[in-house]
C-alpha cells in the first residue's frame, strides 16, 4: 500500500475559557499501516520541527481499552468504523487527498481542556453516586458460594465491556450519558450481587447524571451507533424500567435525592 | 543501605498469619488522624486507597491520567491466578508458590511469594462479591484456563478483559470512598518529587498537569503504586504515559532499586510495522492454550503463503523442544525461542522478524464459534491491526518488552529502604523474580492492594505520632518544590532542535538492541556509552514547546524521558554486573546449548541499587536470597 498526503483541519484552542478555532494542516507520506494516532504524532512531529506548538489530544493504552481517547473525526466519534476507538482506527481507511476534520468531544457536560483534550470527570461523579457494589475487602464469601447463570453474566460482561471514553454523550444530541449509565447499572443489575442496592444506584446514578449537566435521552440511539464497545441500547430499556420501579418502591428515599 | 528482609522466621506455611497477629494494630477512632498518600490507581494503588479508606484512613490519591479508571492495569488480557483448585487438577497454595518461585528462575523471595500465593484465593472472592464479570460454566460456577509455566488449570478470567474488569472493580470501590469523602482524588496530577526528611518519607511534590501548578502534600506514609518502567524501550506494550519518574525520583531520594535488568519480553505481540509505530500490541497468553506456534523448517519457505506449507514442512519449536509444556513454556524461554527461529533466517512476514500463532488445528477440533467464544475480542485486535483475519490466516507475532519485574526493593512489609514510603505492585520487585509467570501481574497489584498494605501499614502508623504530620510549607518541601520548578524550567529553555520523541524513539532503540532479549559485556557497555551520549545531548539539543503554567503534554513527556535516559543506564549497569543468565535475563556469555545458564553460587541475590549523586556511580547492595523450601534447581520445562 502507498503512502497518503492528507489535509487536516484540527480543533485548536488554547484553554478551557479561550475561544478556537480551526487549523487546517497538511501531513505528508503517512502509511496505511499507521494508527490515527500515529498519524497525529507525525503531525505533531513536523509542528515541533517548525517551531510550533503540538497538538494536544488524549491517549494512552492505544489498544482500544483504556478509555481515553476520544476525538470527533469529520463529525463521527471515533471515526465512526463500528466497534472501533480512534486509536484502533488504521489508516488504511483513508484514501490519498482525504481532508480529514478533527474535533473534540462536545458536550456541555465535558468542557474543553485545551485543543482535542476535554473533562470528564462528570463520568467519575456518576461512578461515585452508586456504581458500586457495596463489599468491604474482606468481607466476602467463597466466590463458587454464589452461582452466577452463565447467561446472566455474560450479558452483566457485554455492559461491563464499557471503557468510559465519552463518544455516547458526543454523539448524543442532547449530551446525555445514558448508555454509560445504564451500561453501568445493567452490569451490576445482571449480578446476584448487585440486587441489594439496585433500586437505591438507580436512582442515585441518574440524579448524579442529571446534576453532572448531562441532557435527556429522547431515544435517537446515535449513543449505541457511536459506541466502541458496542453496548447495546437494551440497556437504557433496562435502566429506565428499573427507574420506574424505583421510583414507586422508594419515593421517600426520592424525594430525598431530589431534596424535596 | 541496611537490607532487612524482615522476612518471618519458621514454618512458610504458617508465616504470613503469625506475622498478621505480631502486627500492631491503630485503633480505629485513630486511624482518621493518619494521612496517607497514594500514588497510582491501577490495580495495587486503587486496591490500596479503596482498602486503607474502608479501615478509616485519611487517603489522598494521585493518578496522571483524566480518571483513576484508566491505569495500565486494564489492558491486562488473559486473567488472574489463584490456588482455588476449583478444577480438582492438584492445585494448592504450595504449587501456586512453587511454579512462581521457578518461574521466576530462583530469583525471588520465598516469603513474599507464599503470602502471595496464599492471598490469591481471597483476591478471587473479593472480587466477585464486587460484580466482577468472570467467565462462567453453565452451573454457575467459576471457569477456569491455564497459562504458561502451570501444569493446572487456575487461571480467573473475564473474556480477553481480565484487567479491565479487575481494574473497573477496583474503581468502583474507589469511586464509593471518594463518593462518602474518605479519599481525594487527583486526577491528571503527576509526582516529581518524594520528601524525605529525618529519614522519613513526609509528602510528595507534584503538578497539576492541567494548570501546571506545582504544590506540596504531607503524610504519614506515602505509598508508591506506580507501575513498570517498560516504555524505557520506547516500543512495548505499556501505554504511552507509563514511566519511571516516581520510582526513579524516590532512588534519588534514598529508596533502594533492586534488580532493574529484569525486563519481561511477552512472546506473543505484533510484530513491528513501521518507524512510525509508537507502542505495540499485546496478543493475550491465553491464546497459546490453543494456538500453535510454528515456523517453516526451511528458510525457503518463508515468502510462501502458511496455507501452501505442508504440515511436514513446519517446524512446531516449542512443541518439539519442550515437549511437556509446548506452547504454554514460559514466557523468556518461548521469547528466545522466536527469536533464534528468526535468527535463523526462518522469520516470516516483513524483515522476518515473526512466527505463526495458527489455529487452524483449534478451529477444526472444537469450531469456529468455540474458538471466537474464547478469544473473538482478541481476533478481532487482531484484524483491526493488521488487516488479516485469524480465521482464515494464521497471526504473525514477535516477542515485545511488556512487563518489569525490577522495581523498587521492599521488605515483607513493602516497605522501601525509606521509613514510611510503601512501593505496591509492578512498581516492587519483590514476587517475580528474574520473570514472571502469566496471570500473576494482577494476582499481586491485588495482593498488595486489598490483603497485605492494610496490614503491614497499621503496623508501621501504629508506631508514628499523628502529631507528627509535616508542614507542606516546610523548608524541606520548599527546596524540593524550587528544585521541580527549576528542571521544568530547564526543560523549557533549551530550545534545540530534537523532540522529545526523538530521543526517545533514540533510547529505546539502543535498549531493544543492545540490551533486550540478549545481552552481552560488549553489548551492554556499547548501550551505556550511547546513553550518556544521547543523555547529554538531551539537556542541549532538545525543544519543549509551551510554557510551564499550561497543559503541556510535551513538558510532561520531556521529564519522563530525561528520568529514563538516567534509568537505563543503571539497567544496564545491572544487566552488565549481573554475569548470568536467568529468567528475562539472558547474557549470551552464560548459556548452556540456548537455555539460560544460571549462576547461583555468586549471584543467588537481589541487586539492590543505591544513589550517590549525578556524577558518582551508584553502589550495588545485595540481599541474599535463600531457598528453604523450594529446592534450588535447573529450571526445566522439556
Amino acid at each position: 500500500m502507498s503512502d497518503l498526503d492528507l489535509k487536516l483541519h484540527v480543533w485548536r484552542q488554547p484553554k478551557r475559557d479561550a475561544a478556537g478555532k480551526f487549523v487546517t494542516y497538511d501531513v505528508k507520506k503517512v502509511s496505511t499501516h499507521a494508527s490515527f494516532l500515529e498519524m497525529l504524532d507525525i503531525l505533531n512531529e513536523q509542528l515541533i520541527e517548525k517551531g510550533e506548538e503540538p497538538v494536544a489530544f488524549d491517549h494512552d493504552c492505544r489498544e482500544g481499552i483504556c478509555g481515553m481517547c476520544s476525538l470527533m473525526i469529520n463529525g463521527r466519534p471515533h471515526g465512526g468504523k463500528k466497534a472501533t476507538t480512534t486509536c484502533q482506527l488504521h489508516m488504511r481507511f483513508y484514501k490519498n487527498g482525504d481532508e480529514i476534520w478533527i474535533e473534540p468531544w462536545r458536550a456541555s457536560a465535558f468542557p474543553v481542556i485545551k485543543d482535542l483534550c476535554v473533562d470528564r470527570t462528570a463520568f467519575d461523579k456518576v461512578i461515585a453516586a452508586g456504581g458500586f457494589i457495596t463489599a468491604n475487602t474482606g468481607s466476602a464469601p467463597d466466590a463458587n458460594d454464589v452461582l452466577i447463570p452463565k447467561e446472566q453474566s455474560d450479558l452483566a460482561m457485554d455492559a461491563a465491556a464499557c471503557i468510559g471514553c465519552g463518544a455516547c454523550v458526543a454523539a448524543c444530541p442532547n449530551g446525555s450519558a445514558m448508555l454509560f449509565t445504564a451500561a453501568k447499572l445493567s452490569h451490576m443489575h445482571h449480578l446476584p450481587q448487585g440486587q441489594p442496592e439496585r433500586a437505591r444506584r438507580t436512582l442515585s446514578m441518574v440524579s448524579a447524571m442529571d446534576a453532572a449537566g448531562f441532557g435527556n435521552c429522547s431515544n435517537h440511539y446515535e449513543c449505541e451507533a457511536a459506541c466502541p464497545k458496542d453496548i447495546s441500547r437494551d440497556v437504557i430499556a433496562e435502566l429506565n424500567r428499573d427507574y420506574a420501579k424505583a421510583s414507586f418502591a422508594h419515593r421517600e428515599h426520592k424525594a430525598k435525592s431530589d431534596g424535596a | 543501605m541496611k537490607l532487612e528482609s524482615r522476612s518471618p522466621t519458621g514454618p512458610i506455611d504458617t508465616a504470613w498469619s503469625r506475622a498478621k497477629f505480631e502486627m500492631k494494630l491503630v485503633n480505629p477512632a485513630n486511624k482518621r488522624k493518619y494521612k496517607v498518600i497514594v500514588v497510582g490507581s491501577g490495580l495495587a494503588g486503587g486496591s490500596a486507597a479503596a482498602t486503607l479508606a474502608e479501615l478509616g484512613y485519611d487517603v489522598a490519591c494521585f493518578c496522571f491520567q483524566d480518571s483513576p479508571r484508566r491505569a495500565h492495569s486494564i489492558a491486562a488480557q488473559g486473567g488472574i491466578n489463584a490456588a482455588k483448585n476449583y478444577q480438582n487438577d492438584g492445585d494448592s497454595v504450595y504449587r501456586l508458590f512453587y511454579d512462581t518461585v521457578k518461574g521466576g528462575d530462583f530469583r525471588s523471595r520465598e516469603s513474599n511469594v507464599h503470602r502471595l500465593a496464599e492471598v490469591s484465593v481471597d483476591i478471587i472472592d473479593q472480587c466477585a462479591a464486587m460484580g466482577v464479570p468472570f467467565a462462567r460454566e453453565y452451573g454457575g460456577t467459576l471457569a477456569n484456563r491455564s497459562f504458561g509455566g502451570a501444569q493446572v488449570s487456575r487461571t480467573f478470567y473475564a473474556r480477553g478483559q481480565t484487567g479491565q474488569q479487575l481494574l473497573l472493580g477496583v474503581y468502583a470501590a474507589l469511586e464509593r470512598q471518594i463518593g462518602a469523602g474518605k479519599v481525594k482524588m487527583f486526577p491528571r496530577t503527576e509526582l516529581l518529587d518524594v520528601v524525605v526528611e529525618d529519614g522519613r518519607a513526609r509528602g510528595i511534590v507534584v503538578r497539576d498537569l492541567v494548570t501546571g501548578a506545582i504544590s506540596s502534600h504531607s503524610a504519614h506514609a506515602v505509598i508508591l503504586a506506580t507501575g513498570g518502567y517498560g516504555n524505557a524501550f520506547f516500543l512495548s506494550t505499556n501505554a504511552k504515559g507509563c514511566n519511571v519518574t516516581a520510582t526513579y525520583r524516590a532512588y534519588k531520594k534514598g529508596a533502594g532499586f533492586a534488580n532493574p535488568c529484569y525486563t519481561q519480553i511477552h512472546p506473543t505481540c505484533i510484530p513491528v510495522s513501521g518507524d512510525y509505530q509508537s507502542k505495540l500490541t499485546l496478543m493475550s497468553e491465553s491464546l497459546r492454550n490453543d494456538g500453535r506456534v510454528w515456523v517453516p523448517k526451511s528458510a525457503g519457505d518463508c515468502a510462501k503463503k502458511p496455507g501452501d506449507i505442508a504440515d511436514d514442512q513446519r517446524d512446531y519449536y516449542l512443541e518439539r523442544k519442550y515437549p511437556a509444556f509446548g506452547n504454554l513454556s514460559p514466557r523468556d524461554i518461548a521469547s528466545r525461542a522466536a527469536k533464534e527461529q528468526c535468527d535463523d533466517g526462518r522469520g516470516v512476514g516483513p524483515g522476518g522478524r515473526g512466527v505463526y500463532l495458527d489455529f487452524r488445528d483449534a478451529i477444526k477440533r472444537d469450531g469456529k464459534d468455540k474458538i471466537a467464544e474464547k478469544y473473538g475480542n482478541l481476533f478481532e485486535m487482531y484484524e483491526r491491526i493488521t488487516g488479516e483475519d485469524p480465521y482464515k490466516v494464521p497471526m504473525r507475532i514477535y516477542p515485545a518488552v511488556h512487563y518489569t519485574m525490577g522495581g523498587l526493593w521492599v521488605d515483607y512489609h513493602l516497605q522501601t529502604t525509606i521509613q514510611g514510603l510503601f512501593c505496591l505492585g509492578e512498581a516492587n520487585f519483590s514476587d517475580h523474580g528474574a520473570n514472571r509467570l502469566g496471570a500473576s501481574a494482577l494476582m499481586q497489584g491485588l495482593a498488595d492492594g486489598y490483603f497485605i498494605i492494610s496490614y503491614t501499614l497499621g503496623n508501621y502508623l501504629a508506631g508514628v505520632q499523628a502529631s507528627s504530620l509535616a508542614d507542606p510549607k516546610s523548608a524541606a518541601f520548599k527546596t524540593s518544590e524550587t528544585e521541580v520548578k527549576a528542571k521544568l524550567d530547564k526543560l523549557l529553555s533549551i530550545r534545540g532542535k530534537r523532540s522529545v520523541d526523538s530521543f526517545h524513539k533514540e533510547l529505546g532503540h539502543t535498549m531493544w538492541e543492545d540490551c533486550g532479549m540478549a545481552r552481552s559485556k560488549e553489548s551492554l557497555e556499547r548501550a551505556m556509552a550511547k546513553i550518556r551520549t544521547l543523555r547529554e545531548e538531551f539537556w542541549t539539543n532538545v525543544t519543549v514547546q509551551g510554557t510551564q503554567d499550561s497543559f503541556n503534554q510535551s513538558l510532561e513527556k520531556a521529564g519522563r524521558v530525561a528520568d529514563f535516559l538516567e534509568f537505563s543506564e543503571l539497567l544496564c549497569r545491572d544487566a552488565l554486573e549481573r554475569e548470568e543468565s536467568c529468567g528475562g535475563h539472558f547474557r549470551v556469555e552464560h548459556e548452556d546449548q540456548g537455555e539460560a545458564k544460571r549462576d547461583d553460587k555468586n549471584f543467588c541475590h537481589a541487586a539492590v541499587w543505591e544513589y550517590t549523586g549525578p556524577d558518582s556511580p551508584a553502589i550495588r547492595n545485595i540481599e541474599p536470597l535463600v531457598f528453604d523450601n523450594v529446592h534450588l534447581a535447573t529450571r526445566s520445562y522439556k
